[in-house]
């Protein structure tokens, strides 16, 4: 008898912990599925609000329209154009500095540091992730803008140029993080039988460790363009905000998420400038939707060229 | 003169607040609440009034213009600042809702035309600064100065006195080349760095009392027409009289006529107390006209 209790003891705390496993699995799942419901529910926003201000805007003068001015003196004007080639001019230049900076400091840091140099590297750059945008704006007025002026023999150098150098600053943290625990993850099998046919380990970095962890680094610049297309206070504060259509870096320019924070604040509720707000932020939601589709498509390709 | 986002979540949090307490309708609690002109000096008034008077208790905070306005329409606010006359629909709006803003005058504010001190023009006429912020004039050497570009620097969108200037001076379009920067201290450190600059600021915020610039800005004269002769934004008495020609009436709407503890605030205000913290605060007293202004809305006058 006394036997027979013992099992029907444990017989009962095991189904008990059964019943706590799926319990913290269902939790675990509600957990996943409200990221999928929170990522929904922000795009129904956006864009029901958005449509409604094609009550008043052509899509056609929405879409190719130059000039944003809704609040204009005389007739308001709705057109993103200058503002996407502003978004995608910073972007893409704080990727053309911060992408080979990102990488080159991951490999340096993974593959050729030595064990003390990167204990103070590692933190040093993690606390670079640390700093405010707006001081790193408040820096590029008195500081980038300034030496941007003086090399280029500009009157000011509040243009695309500084935003995107500052971006880079603010994306490298993620790029270099990133990129790094993706070369550290390419097997030491590779290396040694890289090094054992006698290439150098420049060679072996080249050829065969950065190749090996593609969809890794390719995750480490998308992860950095995320950071750059949706960082606002820095450019905000740093790129001049002009209206007008850039004709090159040395130009102001004036991103999506500068214009949304700028006139959000103080447009009159459900107004066509209220709604026109809503709009572009589903064409900034929709832009870095597809820059994160198309990264996953190609980091799927290399995976199954290397598994 | 605060960053942008700090408005923001300060509107955040008061919209939060007043959503869920409901306006606070304690006896002899006044909520000031609008213009980032006229936030610290409503404060400063607020501090002062409540040492002397201690049952009164005001409560102050910033946020725009339009949001003050906003608050006064939707009743969430006893006083709304606003460093520019309400607006047509804000009006059609309020009425809509039954409430009747009516406008005191407490101060004035002056826009001072802030250059480098290398640039070697003193003086601009009105004209001439419409033409520069408009964009049709763009270059210094068209108005005899250095050939270099005008980097024309401007507030954004949801300033009062971005509104302002582009209606009172530029009466038009800003040029698309126009900066907007986020704030007058933003204004103020590019335009030290920058010698071909030029932007707008409220003396206040770049002269002392005794209408000392602070160093590395030079604030230009101006002609209110082209005949005339220029005056400095720094002298005080050019202010009060209106003949600096870039002034604006700084203005707190209240709902209706004000009575009881509002009218006593309002009346200190205006009084020589009040006028005298307007002065050191770097605003300006109300001249007769604007006296009269109010007197027409008060019935009295302290």
């Amino acid at each position: 008898m006394p036997s027979q209790t013992k099992a029907r003891k444990s017989l009962q705390t095991n189904s008990r912990s059964g019943w706590q496993d799926k319990v913290v699995a269902g939790l675990f799942r509600a957990a996943g599925l409200s990221t999928v419901l929170i990522l929904l529910g922000i795009f129904l926003m956006l864009t029901i609000n958005g449509i409604q201000a094609f009550a008043d805007i052509s899509l056609k003068d929405f879409f190719f329209g130059s000039l944003w001015n809704p609040s204009a003196y005389g007739e308001p004007s709705y057109g993103i154009g200058a503002m996407l080639v502003s978004t995608f001019m910073v972007t893409l230049g704080s990727m053309v500095i911060a992408v080979p900076l990102g990488i080159g400091t991951a490999a340096y840091l993974s593959e050729v540091a030595p064990a003390r140099v990167r204990e103070i590297l590692k933190p040093m750059i993690e606390m670079l992730a640390g700093i405010p945008s707006v001081a790193i704006g408040f820096l590029g007025i008195v500081l980038v803008g300034p030496i941007i002026a003086r090399t280029f023999g500009l009157s000011n150098g509040l243009n695309a140029l500084n935003g995107s150098i500052l971006l880079a600053i603010m994306a490298l943290p993620t790029i270099i993080s990133v990129a790094e625990d993706a070369i550290r993850s390419v097997p030491h099998t590779y290396k040694e039988g890289s090094l054992a046919l006698g290439a150098t380990k420049w060679t072996t970095l080249v050829r065969v460790t950065l190749p090996a962890c593609t969809s890794g680094l390719i995750a480490a610049v998308v992860l950095g363009m995320g950071r750059a297309i949706g960082e606002t206070m820095t450019v905000l504060m740093a790129t001049g905000n002009a209206p007008a259509m850039p004709n090159g870096f040395f130009d102001p320019v004036r991103t999506i998420t500068a214009t949304i924070a700028i006139e959000l604040g103080e447009v009159p509720y459900g107004s066509t400038h209220y709604y026109s707000l809503f709009a572009i932020g589903t064409v900034l939601f929709l832009i870095s939707l597809a820059v994160n589709l198309i990264a996953e498509r190609i980091a799927a390709h290399y995976r199954s060229q290397h598994s | 003169m605060k960053l942008h986002m700090s408005h923001v979540a300060a509107l955040v949090l008061v919209l939060l607040a007043t959503s869920y307490c409901g306006a606070p309708q304690r006896e002899g609690m006044i909520q000031v609440k609008g213009s980032d002109t006229e936030v610290n000096l409503a404060l400063a008034l607020a501090e002062t009034y409540m040492a002397d008077n201690e049952q009164a208790s005001i409560a102050v905070t910033g946020g725009g213009s339009g949001t003050g306005i906003a608050a006064l329409i939707n009743g969430k606010t006893d006083i709304a600042n606003s460093s520019r006359e309400i607006g047509r629909e804000e009006l059609d709006m309020a009425k809509e809702r039954g409430i009747d803003p009516k406008a005191i005058i407490f101060a004035q504010d002056g826009l001072a035309l802030v250059v480098h001190p290398s640039l070697p023009i003193d003086s601009l006429s009105l004209d001439q600064l419409a033409a520069i912020f408009s964009g049709e004039v763009t270059h210094w050497s068209e108005l005899g100065g250095p050939n270099k570009e005008i980097s024309v620097y401007g507030r954004q969108s949801n300033s009062g006195t971005y509104l302002y200037f582009r209606d009172e001076i530029v009466k038009g379009e800003y040029g698309s080349g126009t900066k907007a920067m986020n704030g007058t201290a933003q204004i103020v450190e590019a335009i030290k760095q920058d010698p071909a600059a030029i932007g707008y600021v409220g003396i206040g915020y770049i002269a002392d009392k005794n209408g000392v610039l602070s160093p590395g800005l030079k604030a230009l004269s101006i002609c209110p027409n082209d005949t005339s002769v220029a005056v400095s934004p720094l002298k005080k008495s050019a202010i009060q009289d209106g003949s600096y020609p870039i002034t604006r009436p700084l203005y707190q709407y209240t709902n209706g006529k004000p009575t009881g503890t509002l009218l006593a605030f309002i009346l200190y205000e205006l009084g020589e107390e009040g006028q005298r913290i307007v002065a050191e605060n770097g605003y300006y007293e109300i001249n007769e006209a604007h006296k009269q202004h109010n007197a027409s809305i008060l019935d009295t006058l302290p």
